[in-house]
């Protein structure tokens, strides 16, 4: 259980951290000028959009010195902005709260952001919008922030529609495609399914506690009897799978794979898709003493990392195996959440760790597109590890991180989240155990496709390493895809303990049984992907598959089948019959009552000569009106 | 019968009076300065006036004056000020938009020669010779004159003259557009008349109340209320009556139906005057009446005015739905604001000075939002135009925000104010006055109101979906306005931002300044 005494009050902003909104100012006023600015901006517009998340990056690492520099007991700052209504029992108040779980995301928000900007420079260089995609990743990085910094629910849920917004616009970007129109279409209603949820939780603890903010929340918590503990947490636990596309409400994030590729590196692996991930540590004192709750989480988390590797092995489309391995990912850090205090800290470790290395290979999979004329089947890759260097090398650091292996940086942070599953629950463990295997298959089957074996080039194709304002970010992130496990390893739990509530831990470098069984069977996983895909030429055409396995996972496990069959189908069914009661009924009624009025006013023209006789007319029968209500109520 | 002189406490009566002066001198002006200077001096005037007045009610305010003022026929109370305020600062924002000549190529929106017969010969000499009203503004002045003191009214008869003050002049003003001038006359003549026999509904009320507590003041009628004379007959008959009176002054159903002819037909810079001035005296008024006067009679005319407040909400709203004329769907959402505004009266729990002072402080509050609101669409009505003049039909609205994207986005502002889409002022007026009913007891008469706004949020959104995605028409153009126009549209656009976003001072406010004294 979390025990109290390692909790603080955040202090209240003096000085310098009191302007820390600008942290979010600064990127959204960016987003406003650049909408606005119009053509004159179409040259330089580009370069405010990167200096503007810099600059948010700066204040994110001068707050983060403050904290390190600071005691423990003052790291937590709130900043109020101001007091929205106030009136009786309910008080709405908007700020601040940068602690030391929110400062973590704003570092990660703004730092792999500003890198993924600097590559946008690049990627977009050709498109005539780019100055609009700036002004909507801007938008993003600023809704995001709220996302993260808000001290209370409320605020929270607005930089949660922000950034749905943003993801909207930016997935349905290419708005000439009309797959990339239906896929934006597509994330946003199931994103509104989980906005419900949050919708009501916000509502309930609104009802229930007077205040949405998360020191009332936390407080109240414990008073709460069983049912509205489990209700609040299954209603955010239904938010968190919208947004980061947990099982059952997956199945966008493999369509959202129709924007542009620097989208799907920030917003639908490193930063947005975490937000469910977030929002379940940040409600921990609900799941933590909530059974119902903490456990849907693990389910959730353990079904989400299994379909999503599944989907992975199976995709020939480098983007959407990518998509999968996401959702595994982020079915891992719901594993860690869902398990209490034991994991919360590896679920934001890894979470960290994944935002690094998975924004590097996402990078580096649009690096490859650009090589490859935009075409994103692997099966026409091929030996691009010479004529590519650098991604390459840069997409390998990201690939030994993801698998695991030792001393990078998905060794530590996924390593905790098994070994932690094991010690709950042997169920969840072996699952998290079995994730890791196909993790390593599926990635290794992507790295032979992509970077070895033959040439299975279309013609006309001549591929080439992408600039260097494309490289230099895919080299930062490989770095820290290399040493970041590393860096935070020894530091992390005790660094969120106050935020996130404490737990005995201890960390050693020599792994334990189940870490030597994680990496024999991650090593079956890599032999497994070279016995099928390296020791024998690819086919450039996807063979026709009776495997049962490799049919539903090219088919995203039929997701939008069962979708169709359970939601559409029946809401479409739903939707024609009341709309026929809307032509029949509504409609007949309010036409009909059209028709009266228009019919009463013809006859009482007929009768009359003027209008102003009508109304005087209109008023007296008023005047009889007002006389029968006020005898009947004397009567009443 | 003795007749005492009254006493005049001039300080506190100086904002009335500082106006009343203005506008017996704009008449002086007329007769002695030479037409070329006549705008400039009503205008210089007219400011100066207004300002002066303004800075005399805060000076009262800070110095604490209040009570009972001439014989506590008027009261100068926590409510009083705040109408008195938001009445100057809306009145002068409205008559801003009176002076505007740059619009319309060098005349304003009044007649040329408001006396001479449409399409007339000396019609077509009076605007080749650019002659142009400019009494419009002592006659506006004259009409705010009055409704300052019904705002602070504190007995019937004071009551009475005060609304034959503020209505006779916008009767006249109504005439005067330079455009569809017999519709302009039309709807003028319909205004008077139907205003007479309201009026006459009133003094007929009047009369009746004062067989009843034989006494015009509102302290006197109130305690009458305890210890009866004659028989309840008298009381509620005189206060059925008075409710007509008053309910057709703020455009309620069923005495709405000038309502939208008059708004069309009048100059769109008077529409906004009337719209806004017109409906916030008319408002305090009648919660003075029903609050003071009749306080301990709640329990009758509570169902009388939730049913009239249903009534106006859903007509108002359903009506506005088929509207396809932008000043008329001003006019029908006037009236559903009326609807709203009653909700809140209704929800008075008068028994408990917190509860009065609530749902006062959430009509003012709703009042002020809406006033913004309502003179940013105003000022921006008179500023689409083609070559005949404003355009009002929606459909030439559309595709305006490509023409001119500022005053596109103020409009959608204003539609989502008066939508109550949050952020916005008229999110906040809602949700007041939907808290002060639901204080009061009135949780199904709030259902009904939460339903009628989300229909009304239609009609709005159908204003913002026409200019935002509409393609532009041919021939429409968005004005090159002056000052006098651009003033009002920027200040009514931002205080409009304002009140959504930091609410809390003028609710506070309007809390602090307390209930009404007796």
């Amino acid at each position: 259980m979390i025990s109290l005494e390692t909790t603080f009050a955040p202090v209240l902003a003096t000085g310098l951290t009191s302007y820390a909104w600008l942290i979010i100012a600064i990127p959204a006023i960016s987003a406003a000028v650049l909408l606005l600015g119009g053509r004159l901006l179409d040259q330089v517009g580009h370069w405010l959009g990167v200096a503007a998340v810099t600059a948010s990056f700066v204040i994110a690492a001068t707050l983060f010195g403050y904290q390190l520099m600071s005691d423990e007991s003052a790291r937590a700052i709130s900043v109020p902005l101001y007091t929205w209504i106030a009136a009786g029992t309910w008080k709405v108040t908007a700020g601040l709260l940068i602690d030391q779980l929110s400062i973590l995301f704003a570092l990660l928000i703004t730092g792999v952001g500003a890198l993924i900007h600097v590559y946008s420079v690049g990627y977009m260089a050709p498109d005539e919008r780019r100055r609009r995609f700036f002004a909507y990743l801007n938008l993003f990085i600023a809704a995001m922030l709220t996302l993260v910094l808000a001290d209370n629910y409320l605020v929270l849920f607005v930089g949660w529609e922000g950034v749905g917004l943003a993801s909207y616009l930016l997935i349905g970007f290419w708005q000439h495609k009309p797959s990339a129109a239906a896929a934006a279409k597509k994330a946003f209603v199931m994103n509104r399914i989980g906005d419900l949820g949050l919708t009501m939780a916000v509502m309930s603890m609104l009802a229930l506690f007077g205040s949405s903010s998360f020191a009332a929340v936390n407080a109240g918590a414990e008073h709460l009897d069983a049912f509205w503990v489990a209700t609040i947490g299954l209603l955010l636990l239904l938010g968190a799978c919208g947004k980061s596309a947990q099982v059952p409400l997956q199945a966008w994030l493999l369509d959202a794979m129709e924007g542009p590729t620097p989208v799907s590196a920030l917003i639908h692996a490193a930063t947005m898709v975490t937000a469910g991930v977030y929002l379940v540590v940040r409600s921990h004192a609900i799941f933590s003493i909530s059974p119902v709750a903490s456990t849907a989480v693990v389910v959730v988390g353990a079904v989400t990392l299994l379909v999503g590797a599944w989907i992975g092995t199976s995709k020939d489309d480098i983007k959407k195996v990518l998509a999968g391995s996401t959702m595994s990912q982020i079915g891992y850090m719901m594993l860690a959440a869902g398990l209490g205090p034991v994991g919360y800290a590896f679920a934001i470790f890894h979470l960290l760790t994944h935002g690094f290395f998975k924004a590097n290979m996402f990078l580096g999979a649009g690096s490859v597109m650009h090589a490859m004329d935009d075409d994103v089947n692997m099966r026409h890759y091929g030996a691009l590890a010479k004529v590519t260097r650098i991604t390459f090398l840069t997409f390998g650091m990201g690939y030994l991180a993801i698998i695991g292996f030792p001393f990078f940086a998905g060794y530590f942070s996924k390593d905790h989240i098994i070994e932690a599953a094991f010690e709950v629950s042997t169920v969840a463990g072996i699952a998290a155990l079995v994730g890791a295997g196909i993790t390593a298959f599926y990635m290794t089957r992507l790295m032979l496709m992509t970077f070895f074996g033959e040439k299975r080039w279309r013609e006309g194709v001549h591929p080439h390493e992408s600039p260097l304002v494309m490289t230099v970010p895919l080299i930062v992130l490989a770095v820290f895809s290399i040493g970041a496990g590393a860096l935070m390893n020894w530091w992390i739990q005790d660094w969120l303990e106050p935020a996130v509530g404490n737990h005995v831990h201890e960390i050693s470098i020599v792994p334990g049984p189940i870490g030597w069984l994680t990496m024999l069977i991650v090593a079956a996983g890599i032999a497994l992907g070279w016995y099928l895909f390296g020791r024998q030429p690819v086919p450039a055409e996807a063979p026709a598959s009776r495997n049962p396995f490799t049919v539903a996972g090219r088919n995203d496990l039929f997701g939008d089948l069962v979708n169709d069959t359970l939601v559409v189908r029946p809401t479409m069914f739903a939707s024609r019959g009341l709309v026929a009661n809307d032509d029949k009924v509504i409609d007949g009624g309010v036409g009909g009552l059209a028709t009266l009025t228009v019919g009463l006013s013809n006859q009482v023209r007929k009768l009359q000569t003027g209008q102003v006789r009508n109304y005087a007319l209109t008023m007296t029968l008023g005047v009889v009106l007002v006389g029968v209500i006020v005898i009947l109520s004397q009567l009443g | 019968m003795n007749i005492t002189a009254p006493t005049f406490e001039w300080l506190e009566l100086a904002p009335v009076l500082i106006v009343l002066t203005a506008a017996i001198l704009g008449v002086v002006i007329e007769a002695a300065v030479p037409r070329a200077y006549r705008l400039v001096s009503q205008v210089g005037l007219m400011v100066v006036s207004l300002v002066a007045a303004l800075a005399v009610l805060v000076e009262n305010f800070v110095s604490q004056r209040s009570g009972t003022l001439v014989s506590a026929s008027m009261v100068l109370d926590g409510p009083a000020y705040l109408a008195w305020a938001a009445l100057l600062v809306f009145g002068l924002l409205s008559m801003l938009l009176f002076a505007e000549r740059r619009l319309g190529n060098g005349s304003t929106a009044f007649a040329a020669s408001a006396a001479a017969v449409p399409g007339s010969v000396s019609e077509s000499e009076a605007a080749v010779a650019q002659h142009e009203h400019t009494e419009v503004f002592p006659l506006a002045l004259f009409s705010l004159s009055g409704m300052l003191v019904f705002a602070a009214a504190n007995d019937l008869l004071t009551a009475f003259v005060a609304l034959e003050v503020m209505s006779l002049p916008l009767y006249l003003l109504s005439a005067m557009a330079r455009r569809r001038r017999l519709l302009s006359q039309e709807a003028a003549l319909k205004y008077f008349l139907l205003g007479a026999l309201s009026s006459a509904f009133f003094l007929f009320g009047i009369a009746l109340v004062y067989g009843y507590a034989g006494s015009f003041g509102f302290r006197d009628i109130a305690t009458s209320i305890g210890a009866p004379v004659y028989g309840d007959g008298l009381l509620l008959t005189g206060m059925g009556f008075l409710a007509i009176g008053l309910l057709f002054k703020i455009g309620a159903v069923p005495f709405h139906n000038w309502v939208p002819d008059v708004y069309v037909g009048a100059p769109s810079p008077v529409t906004g005057f009337m719209a806004i001035c017109t409906k916030f005296a008319a408002v305090m008024a009648v919660v003075r009446v029903f609050y003071v006067a009749l306080g301990a009679e709640r329990w009758s005319w509570q169902p009388l005015i939730a049913a009239i407040a249903v009534l106006t909400m859903v007509v108002g709203v359903v009506i506005a739905v088929a509207q396809t004329d932008i000043k008329r769907l001003l006019a029908y959402s006037s009236i559903s604001h009326a609807g709203f505004i009653l909700v809140a009266v209704v929800g008075a729990s008068v028994g408990t000075a917190a509860g009065a002072s609530s749902s006062l402080a959430s009509i003012v509050f709703y009042l002020v939002a809406y006033g913004f609101a309502t003179v940013a669409s105003f000022a921006a009505v008179t500023m689409v135009r083609d070559a005949a003049g404003e355009v009002h039909s929606i459909t030439g609205w559309s595709g305006l925000a490509r023409r001119n994207p500022f005053l596109a986005s103020v409009v959608a502002l204003a539609m989502l104010s008066f939508a109550g889409i949050p952020l916005t002022g008229g999110f906040i007026g809602k949700w007041a006055v939907f808290t002060a009913a639901w204080r009061g007891g009135y949780s199904w008469l709030v259902a009904v109101a939460i339903v009628a706004s989300v229909v009304a949020a239609y009609v709005y959104f159908k204003v913002i979906i026409a200019m935002f995605f509409g393609e532009p028409v041919a021939g429409v153009e968005v004005g090159k306005a002056s000052g006098f126009t651009l003033v009002p549209l920027v200040v009514g656009a931002a205080a409009t931002l304002y009140l959504g976003l930091f609410p809390g001072q003028l609710l506070d406010l309007a809390t602090a300044v307390g209930t009404f004294l007796r």
